[in-house]
């Protein structure tokens, strides 16, 4: 038995229902329709509150949120300094010496939230624009914000030798900028999919070239430093930058669960959506703000981390062997990829760090390669 | 609830004009709740409509009005205007002069989610996302009476096993829409129109790429919704299948409404030179008694 997933009020007692189960098969609470996929219904007694559950969904989901906090806490343990796994625990529930609370706490934890927070911010970026473009090769990386981010910061980086939150903001109006540019030109009579992947890849190819050359004009020391930063790195990111990506997102989920419904309606087509009673293009707008607002959000706080947003949602749903890509399964798969691959990039030439975006780039690249080949072969 | 065992209603032997003629056929629902809008007034008119695609203008000072409970059929040559005109009276075409009135007020000055819980619609084409089961696809009509705490309820759980059972798809709903045939797609899609609930219904061609016995199984079905109480507005190619299911025929031409009114009453010879340009001969159906459109050919 399912215990509901969200607290009802009250006086509307939480119980979940169980609906008489289909004649011959156990199990009461499956619901009465045969959905073809394991499904539980949950219901509160007097129906104010009631949900449909995808089980392999939720697991999945589950089973990503656990390992990316596992991840979590062996990254924590693991440097110059070691901290044994119950170490890390203790110190994280404040009951640990003050040296260890520190290494722990005070310089290892933001790090390791950025990678997951901003591994899920990815997952749900990718997961809106697969889904708007009912297109695997959707993603934000793919149509080029990403590139656009990184436009905005290398000319604040050399034109002004800006800060990190001066180049942080403008990485967020050039991936901003960007985006309205794509949506701007691949509209005509509302946004198409295919359109807006074949004018993102356009942009993104033309602006390649601009930051290219925005390196080339640039002395060394800046070059270098803008190089680094085009890499995509969480090295010494401290509490500082945790709070305000803890801001922004707190501002930009909210909408999406109720924007999500319709993000799923919308698959079947714009009429079929208007039929349903979704606004289609305005909807179809309001995810392209939310999603590209989470791809800038990264960028501005880590630098452009590429291929998590094209493969999380995805490879999530093939694990939820779902119909459509999901947020929350995609940001569980964002936020497990992340930082896993933070804690490779850290470890893997110790004590060497590397931008945790060579680690995705070099996953991303094998799974693009996969997917490319896949299908080709289908077609 | 599940009565998948009725078959479908045997033709009926009258011209169909019997609006209540009593249920027959499948069990669906508890049909008709109390019907909202202006009384004496048909519940979705379109009054002095101009339509068109950029600056081209489709039609023109169109006044249409759907009789209660008739399942009317708009007809007319290629690019006459009749999808035009449905996708009108569904709002998914903004008229640049005129309004369509549903139950009284301007379509457009309705919340989206509402005009969904009144209307429905079958558009032309909808996507199945990859691998989707039958059963989630037809749930998802639920949409327009679904909100964010209330995401599943009874209700919605007996509508969709009342739509699985009136398209007869309910041994079909584990399967994935993507492994099921042409006709039993489309049925699936039916079902997902009827999840919505809605009395009125607006369907988009929806026999095209259909063959000939799916597309008569589905008009039987559209038939029985029809005398359960439902309004159906459908756009159907073939005039001899509109003759005969229709119980109200608009016939158009170049934008215009040319005709309107019972199958039996309007359609003569004249009239079908007049809208398709086709030589004809008009005789009763043998089954139905209702006109039975004979194209004379070359050799007439």
């Amino acid at each position: 038995m399912t215990a509901p997933v969200q607290t009802p009020p009250a006086e509307d007692a939480a119980a979940p229902v169980t609906p008489p189960g289909t004649p011959g098969t156990p199990g009461a609470s499956r619901a009465r329709l045969d959905f073809g996929r394991p499904t539980r219904v949950v219901r509160s007694r007097r129906g104010r509150f009631s949900a449909r559950l995808d089980v392999r969904a939720a697991v999945v989901t589950l089973v990503l949120v656990v390992l990316a906090a596992a991840v979590g806490v062996v990254a924590l343990g693991v440097g110059d300094y070691a901290v044994a796994v119950p170490d890390v625990l203790r110190a994280l529930t404040g009951d640990a010496p003050e040296v260890i609370r520190m290494v722990v706490v005070e310089w290892r934890l933001p790090r390791v939230l950025l990678a997951i927070l901003l591994g899920g911010a990815l997952g749900m970026s990718g997961a809106i624009f697969q889904s708007l473009t009912r297109n695997p090769l959707g993603s934000p990386d793919i149509i080029g914000f990403n590139t656009g981010a990184y436009t905005g910061a290398l000319v604040v980086i050399l034109l002004l030798g800006g800060s990190y939150s001066a180049v942080a903001a403008g990485a967020m109006i050039g991936g901003l900028a960007t985006a309205g540019i794509v949506y701007l030109l691949a509209y005509k009579n509302g946004v198409q999919g295919f359109r807006l992947i074949i004018v993102g890849i356009a942009i993104s190819a033309m602006l390649a070239s601009v930051n290219t050359w925005l390196i080339l004009k640039a002395d060394l020391a800046r070059a270098m430093a803008a190089a680094t930063w085009g890499a995509g790195s969480l090295n010494g990111l401290s509490w500082t930058q945790v709070l305000p990506v803890v801001l922004i997102l707190a501002v930009l989920v909210p909408p999406l669960v109720l924007l999500g419904r319709r993000m799923n309606v919308l698959e079947m087509g714009d009429d079929a959506a208007q039929a349903l009673g979704v606004r289609s293009e305005r909807t179809r707008l309001s995810l392209v703000v939310v999603g590209v607002a989470l791809t800038a959000l990264v960028t501005a706080a880590a630098g452009p981390i590429a291929f998590i947003s094209l493969a999380a949602p995805q490879l999530a749903r093939r694990l939820t062997r779902g119909a459509t890509v999901g947020l929350a399964s995609s940001a569980a798969m964002g936020a497990a990829l992340l930082a896993a691959s933070d804690l490779v990039a850290q470890r893997a030439f110790a004590p060497t760090q590397l931008p945790v975006g060579v680690v995705t780039v070099s996953i991303g690249g094998c799974y693009l390669v996969w997917l490319l080949a896949r299908e080709a072969r289908r077609q | 609830m599940t009565a998948t065992t009725t078959t479908p209603a045997t033709p009926a032997t009258t011209t169909p004009t019997a609006a209540d003629a009593p249920a027959a056929g499948y069990a669906v629902g508890p049909a008709v709740p109390g019907t909202p809008g202006v009384p004496g007034e048909p519940r979705l008119r379109a009054e002095g409509l101009s339509i068109g695609y950029h600056e081209r203008i489709v039609s023109q000072g169109l006044d249409v009005a759907i009789p209660d409970r008739s399942f009317t059929v708009i007809v007319g040559p290629n690019a006459c205007g009749k999808s035009t005109l449905l996708r009108a009276l569904s709002r998914l075409l903004t008229p640049s002069v005129g309004q369509v009135v549903l139950d009284g007020k301007t379509i457009t000055s309705y919340k989206a989610k509402e005009v969904a819980r009144r209307l429905g619609l079958l558009p032309q084409t909808s996507i199945a996302p990859d691998g989707i089961t039958v059963a989630d696809l037809v749930a998802r009509g639920r949409y327009p009476h679904q909100k964010l705490l209330r995401q599943w309820s009874r209700e919605d759980e007996d509508a969709v096993v009342r739509a699985l059972a009136a398209t007869q798809v309910t041994p079909l709903s584990a399967r994935p829409v993507d492994e099921l045939s042409g006709g039993q797609r489309q049925r699936v899609w039916v079902s997902m129109v009827l999840a919505q609930e809605t009395e009125l219904l607006l369907l988009d061609e929806p026999t095209t790429f259909l063959d000939i016995a799916h597309q008569i199984e589905l008009l039987e079905l559209f038939g029985d919704l029809n005398r359960e109480g439902r309004t159906l507005v459908a756009v159907l190619h073939d005039l001899n299948h509109a003759c005969r299911y229709a119980t109200h025929l608009v016939a158009m031409k170049d934008g215009a409404v040319v005709a309107q009114g019972a199958p039996g009453e309007i359609v003569t010879a004249e009239l079908v030179e007049e809208v398709f340009g086709l030589r004809c001969t008009i005789i009763d159906d043998p089954v139905t008694g209702t006109p039975l459109v004979i194209p004379l050919g070359r050799r007439g």
